[in-house]
């Protein structure tokens, strides 16, 4: 009985006690931010590289083949180096004025992402049946065209799922923002470990706030897709 | 195919004006101090909430209100924050920074304001570290960057010595016994151990080594330099520093 108590209160030490839980809503504040402008700058990022190479495949063109190079070399270098070094590249070589410290680990992460993301949009186009691209280009239509409004809207429905994992592994790998002085639910979770001098605690509670935030947004993600899929019962 | 490429633009020059701002931000705001510390070193800087507090934090708001200026408190790792004064992220590192020839190397300090001694923190149901000098050859954890650090890399060579961000963790590993002992300032140690009844420190009379904390300026910066000597002189000569003190002490 006093083994649980003792438990009780260091778990309450590290959440109620002065208002510790204030620092885990900052660390959720950030993790938050920093996790939805990555994916859109991944999305952003991982689209434009797919559809480079998606089209370099069939077009000749010098600059296009330079383009796809460089993309490939991007996807190549991202995939293989650690994102804890990658942040502190980043944001030391771009991010040296003050206060940037949530722009670096935004762009760090949307870099990071976008070549992960360019992998699932390409595999995504390119389940789509080449015939669709054969028949737009018999139609007499421009690359950009038959991309935009015929692979591209058929390829969203494969892609989305993936995406939103995506989405969730992002809100885990924010934590590696710490590194660079960003305080985030883990980093937050250090800090109370601290001050009590009891490091578990904290690091618990932040695990299950990470569980939270991933069980209801994986929640989210299957009304979302379900709705998706509606379209295809006819 | 127009208004993606215009998204795209206007994604991609907000990016880069980001990264611009690094010229115009590093020109001084004129309004606002930065001060560089880590947050888990009780009674000089801790997390009360979600702010940063201690004596350090009295100190670097006194210079702030003494300039007339906002303080910023940017909270980071310890080797972090010396580096960040170096860079000029920060204008000040006020985090019981001990005073020494290599950093005097690197960075100016202010006058002493605190004068420390670190101590050796054992397990104490283990017993491969019985006196201070048994640290010879064991392994050692410190703070990253920490004046220990610099000090058992100096000392004992043949020391295995563990580099930690936050003592916490050592404190953890000592209590796991996967170090021998800890090499920490008086203060913080005082509190580790009153918190953690495994742990005891070694040698209370005896410290392994004294020294002062001072606060940290970028090289060179000699207007800020006179400006914060005058507020530590000030702070000293009324018996501030003392009350900080004895604030923060009791509040743990």
């Amino acid at each position: 009985m006093n083994g649980i108590l003792k438990l009780g209160q260091r778990f309450y030490s590290a959440f109620f006690a002065d208002n510790r839980y204030l620092a885990y809503l900052e660390g959720v504040k950030n993790t938050l931010i920093i996790s939805l402008f990555a994916v859109l700058l991944g999305v952003l990022i991982g689209v434009l590289v797919a559809v480079v190479k998606y089209v370099a495949k069939e077009n000749k063109n010098p600059l296009l083949g330079l383009l796809d190079r460089f993309c490939g070399l991007y996807v190549t270098v991202i995939r293989a180096t650690p994102v804890y070094l990658q942040i502190f590249i980043i944001a030391n070589l771009i991010f040296t004025a003050r206060d940037m410290e949530l722009y670096a680990a935004i762009t760090c992460f949307g870099i990071n992402s976008g070549a992960y993301v360019s992998e699932i949009i390409r595999a995504g186009i390119e389940s789509i049946d080449r015939g669709q691209f054969e028949a737009g280009q018999s139609l007499g239509l421009s690359h950009g065209t038959i991309m935009k409004s015929i692979i591209l809207p058929q390829a969203v429905k494969n892609i989305l799922p993936a995406l939103g994992n995506e989405f969730i592994t992002l809100i885990k790998e924010t934590a590696v923002a710490g590194a660079i002085a960003v305080t985030d639910v883990t980093k937050a979770a250090q800090y109370i470990g601290s001050r009590t001098w009891d490091v578990l605690p904290p690091l618990f509670i932040a695990a299950g706030i990470y569980l939270v935030i991933v069980l209801g947004l994986t929640r989210l993600l299957n009304i979302f897709e379900r709705r998706l899929a509606a379209s295809d019962h006819h | 195919m127009k208004k993606f490429w215009t998204v795209l633009m206007c994604a991609a020059m907000t990016l880069s004006m980001a990264a611009c701002s690094s010229d115009s931000a590093s020109a001084k705001n004129d309004d606002k101090i930065y001060v560089g510390t880590e947050a888990g070193f009780a009674p000089y800087e801790y997390m009360s909430g979600d702010q940063v507090v201690g004596v350090d934090m009295d100190i670097a708001q006194a210079i702030a209100d003494a300039l007339g200026k906002e303080l910023v408190i940017k909270n980071m790792d310890f080797d972090g924050a010396l580096n960040a004064v170096q860079q000029g992220q920060v204008d000040f590192v006020a985090a019981g920074v001990s005073v020494d020839e290599e950093r005097q190397k690197v960075m100016d300090f202010s006058h002493n304001y605190v004068d420390s001694s670190d101590v050796v923190i054992v397990n104490a149901s283990a017993d491969t570290v019985k006196t201070n000098e048994d640290i010879a050859d064991k392994i050692v954890g410190v703070q990253q960057g920490n004046i220990a650090d610099i000090w058992m890399t100096n000392n004992y060579p043949d020391a295995q010595v563990k580099r930690y961000t936050k003592f916490v963790q050592a404190a953890e590993d000592l209590k796991n016994n996967k170090i021998d002992a800890i090499v920490m300032d008086l203060y913080p140690a005082q509190e580790l151990v009153a918190t953690n009844p495994e742990l005891k420190i070694l040698d209370e009379e005896n410290p392994v080594f004294v020294d002062q904390y001072a606060i940290a300026v970028k090289k060179g910066n000699q207007e800020l330099l006179d400006q914060i000597n005058e507020v530590i002189d000030q702070l000293i000569a009324d018996g501030k520093i003392e009350e900080f003190t004895a604030k923060h002490a009791s509040a743990n």
